[in-house]
């Protein structure tokens, strides 16, 4: 029946996988990559300032506004900053986690440990959001697990700290620093876990056997072999933190993000080319990243 | 008569390496057939190309005298055992059995029966029900084998079908396939690296290396008179003289072979009988094999050869190591070797 | 215990990192399950001074709140059907054939989740704007569908990928075509990979908030109604019942998913 199509698909390769791939290909030219070239054109274009609208002209007028800006700069750099200590904070709290089931955990412990992080993980992002906020909010469980403990007076002294304190935990920097580590804590554990699992014990033993301590074979044999995990970890806690734009707006201190910037001008403003302009930012800072982290060997350990 | 299987002049080359180059030959019907040689010689490629499972850059492959070098491996008029088996592990045991019924259209009722008598041609009738999961690896060897009978294909072709058996298992099974060929009359086409196993079982063997056949000859043909010293030291082993050497020993310049247990081991002062092309030289090494000892004697002239001494079961007469001692052979025991 | 691994047991210091790093991890979700039941309403008072299922009641008798979730489901239904065909026909093609340019269209099928969700959702509007069409359910399911068919593709050329490749090889030996060797054999095999896929897809679309907001115009996906809920304090209650619905509504297939794609790794022989 269909068997004379069969033999003439056999040896024709290219013609077989031609037609598997046109309409997913199709469809990510068009819905995908069409749309991504849209985006980068608007990038070069700007509003006009008398009649705000768009002028489909190519000029690097908007680039210009966001470099130049020190509003802008701020919101660059602000988010850059928050991302890097967002990767750091969360490769100090994963490891400890990722340690324990990579390397020594009993089979069942491990698989309990799996499936512990990877439930958080992929419960849904709002109402995560929307737990902290309940929990940092002002009469939340942070503040009462603190006064509790007798430790009200060092909640205020925190949030009465410059720049990344605020009238209260759901609205400061400090907060959004917790909830953005806690989002991003699986994607960080995960690939960890794995690099460390992949340490041979015999490499521990020969360390032994020539006569370090524990915590010298940590340092000289585990952490670096460890390394491509955390790299690959870092990718995910880098990239997600760069283009949040919900968590800065429910849990977050006045200032600007990245995230936020585009949304509010594609939005309110009617500003495409600066919001459009704004995403560039992040797609360039994680292509770079995404170089660096291949030569620490990430995408091995993915 | 028509061959059963002919490769003409075929070639394969993947990227830069050349599985095979310019390989012709010839199976006969009814033969036990071995294609030989070490991993990457290109056996295995050949035998996908005669399965269907890949198509030559040039050349052609004939089936019964007819050419289906572009035809597909579902039409063409033979069956493969799989070096990994491939089981389908969805489907119980008889529906793997059945599996070639299944896609021709078979009626459901005797596609349990033909299976049925196949697995208990294999002498696994009571297990049709189970997995390939639950089987050993030597049961689940026999019901890939019914699968591939079945459809009573003229030619069955099995790749490295002993290669994960254990010893025992691997014996018995190579006495259980050549019955199982001689009963059937089927041509039989097996891919092997173990010499032993070609040497027992094939009518004739085909020695691969380096994409090329270098000798297609019966099991003694290729262990008394081989050709090249690749087949000389791959089939049994062999003392492999160059040229140079041997002009030294015997006054020709012709490389030549010796299989260690044609050589004798003498005492320094013995006397070789006449006609024998005898040498002196330093034992170098013995090693017990049980049934024989290696003897390893570098001769004065440098080179060293090995020599099978019979024992005896006592512990004496052995040379001790590094004693002067000669070692003598008949010149018809010498293989000229083709060079290169 | 096992004496073997003697020297490399956790100090209880490391246990007790490692469990305080799993307590962090849950304590959330359970704080937001304990609060759908609080009888307060007007703080975020802890602990909660009372427990009642009042507030069940009252969030289902929101209109509204049903009206985004079936268009919820609806959307995620349609992504997932979609990316279904797609994420497969992508799957068959990628997962063991050469062929020049494989790597870039690699590349291509990682990008829609490699890059942020705010790059995706700020250029499907720019292409929207470009070519003048109005955001509404289709634009919805075509953002959802673009990185859902990557999530199905995943999954099943993962288990295209274990699948020995002499089975397709027996059965075409045995006198099957490709078609017959699709049904019969590769089929079955990749069946619980495209349920496993299909589920997750369901999940990720039903949940997914940071590209629907620039694809959804004035519709109202139950995220989109959940996120317009955070900033009204006197409903907070019934948010909270929400967001133990969305728990579970996304939760089961994943974890169905995951025990499938766990129990498929085992079963290979």
């Amino acid at each position: 029946m269909l068997r004379p199509v069969a033999t003439f698909l056999h040896g024709r390769n290219a013609f077989y996988v031609s037609l598997l791939l046109l309409p997913p290909l199709l469809w990510l030219g068009t819905v995908y990559l069409a749309s991504l070239f849209a985006l980068l054109t608007q990038s070069f274009y700007a509003i006009d300032e008398f009649t705000a609208r768009i002028v489909p002209e190519f000029t690097l007028k908007t680039y210009g506004q966001l470099f130049t800006q020190p509003a802008n700069v701020d919101i660059v750099l602000r988010t850059v900053f928050m991302a890097v200590a967002v990767t750091a904070a969360a490769a100090v709290v994963a490891f400890p986690l990722a340690n324990y089931m990579a390397r020594h955990a009993g089979p069942k412990m491990k698989a309990l440990c799996y499936v512990g992080v990877m439930l958080p993980m992929w419960t849904s992002y709002l109402v995560k959001v929307y737990a902290w906020r309940l929990i940092l909010a002002k009469q939340g469980i942070a503040s009462w697990a603190m006064t509790s403990l007798g430790l009200g007076g060092a909640l205020d002294t925190l949030l009465a700290t410059p720049v990344v304190g605020g009238p209260s935990l759901a609205s400061s920097y400090i907060g959004m620093f917790i909830v953005f580590v806690y989002m991003w804590l699986p994607f960080m554990i995960l690939p960890l876990a794995a690099a460390l699992e992949r340490v041979p014990g015999s490499l521990l033993q020969a360390s032994a056997d020539l006569g370090a301590r524990p915590g010298q074979t940590f340092r000289n044999v585990v952490l670096p072999l460890a390394l491509p995990g955390l790299a690959a970890g870092s990718v995910f806690t880098f990239s997600l933190t760069l283009g949040d734009y919900i968590i800065p707006s429910v849990v977050g201190a006045p200032g600007y993000f990245i995230g936020m910037m585009v949304y509010q001008q594609q939005g309110t403003a009617g500003n495409m080319p600066l919001a459009a302009a704004f995403s560039v930012v992040p797609i360039v800072l994680i292509a770079v990243y995404l170089a660096l982290a291949k030569r620490l060997g990430a995408f091995d350990a993915l | 008569m028509t061959h059963a299987i002919e490769l003409e002049d075929v070639s394969r080359a993947f990227g830069a390496v050349l599985a095979l180059d310019h390989v012709s030959l010839g199976i006969l019907p009814g033969e036990f057939f071995a294609l030989l040689g070490p991993s990457g010689s290109g056996k295995t490629t050949c035998l996908r190309l005669i399965a269907g499972f890949d198509h030559p850059d040039s050349g052609r492959v004939l089936l019964d005298g007819e050419e289906v070098t572009d035809v597909p491996p579902y039409d063409r008029n033979l069956n493969t055992v799989f070096q990994d088996y491939a089981l389908f592990p969805h489907m119980t045991v008889a529906e793997n059995v059945a599996y070639g019924l299944r896609v021709r259209g078979v009626a459901a009722a005797e596609q349990r029966r033909r299976a049925a008598g196949m697995l208990d041609l294999v002498r696994l009738g009571s297990y049709g029900d189970r997995r390939p999961a639950q089987l050993s690896g030597g049961q689940r060897q026999r019901v890939a084998l019914a699968r591939a009978l079945i459809n009573q294909p003229k030619v069955l072709l099995l790749d490295e079908p002993l290669g994960a058996l254990d010893l025992k298992l691997r014996e018995e099974m190579q006495v259980e396939l050549k019955s199982l060929q001689q009963r059937l009359g089927i041509t039989f086409v097996f891919v092997t690296h173990d010499q032993g196993e070609a040497l027992s079982m094939a009518d004739r063997v085909a020695v691969f290396s380096h994409g090329r056949i270098e000798q297609l000859d019966t099991p003694r043909g290729l262990y008394t008179r081989p050709r090249t010293a690749f087949v000389a030291n791959f089939v049994g082993s062999a003392n492999v003289v160059t040229a140079q050497a041997a002009e030294r020993l015997t006054g020709r310049r012709e490389s030549f072979a010796i299989r260690p247990e044609q050589i004798d081991l003498l005492a320094d002062d013995a006397v070789p009988a006449a006609g024998l092309i005898w040498c002196s030289g330093k034992l170098e090494d013995i090693l017990y094999h049980g049934a024989s000892s290696r003897c390893h004697v570098r001769l004065d002239a440098g080179t060293v050869l090995a020599v099978a001494r019979p024992e005896s079961g006592s512990a004496s007469h052995v040379p001790p190591r590094g004693s002067s001692v000669r070692i003598a052979w008949r010149p018809e025991s010498m293989v000229l070797l083709e060079s290169g | 215990m096992r004496s073997r691994r003697d020297w490399s047991r956790a100090s209880l210091g490391q246990r007790l990192a490692a469990a305080a790093g799993l307590v962090f991890l849950h304590a959330p979700v359970w704080v937001i399950v304990l609060y759908a039941f609080t009888t307060e309403d007007r703080t975020y008072q802890f602990p909660p001074p009372g427990l009642t299922l009042h507030w069940f009641e009252v969030a289902f008798a929101r209109s509204d709140m049903w009206a985004a979730m079936r268009l919820s489901l609806l959307v995620a239904l349609a992504a997932t059907a979609l990316a279904l065909v797609l994420g497969t026909l992508a799957a068959f093609a990628l997962a063991r054939r050469e062929f020049a340019g494989k790597e870039s269209i690699t590349l291509l099928f990682v990008l829609p989740i490699a890059l942020p969700g705010i790059i995706t959702g700020l250029a499907l509007l720019a292409g929207m704007r470009t070519i003048g069409l109005e955001p509404g359910f289709w634009t919805i399911v075509a953002g959802h569908a673009t990185f859902c068919l990557v999530i199905v593709y995943n999954n099943v050329v993962a288990r295209l990928r274990r699948m020995p490749a002499s089975w397709v090889e027996a059965s075409m030996d045995l006198g099957a075509d490709g078609f017959q060797t699709f049904r019969y054999v590769l089929l079955p095999q990749v069946a619980s990979a495209l349920l496993a896929g299909g589920m997750l897809a369901f999940a990720l679309s039903f949940d997914e908030i940071i590209v629907t907001l620039f694809t959804a115009g004035h519709q109202q996906t139950l995220p989109i109604w959940f996120y317009g809920e955070l900033f009204r304090p006197r409903e907070r209650p019934i948010t909270n019942v929400v967001a133990v619905v969305v728990i579970l509504v996304t939760l089961v297939p994943i974890l169905l998913a995951y025990y499938l794609t766990r129990t498929d790794e085992k079963g290979d022989t």
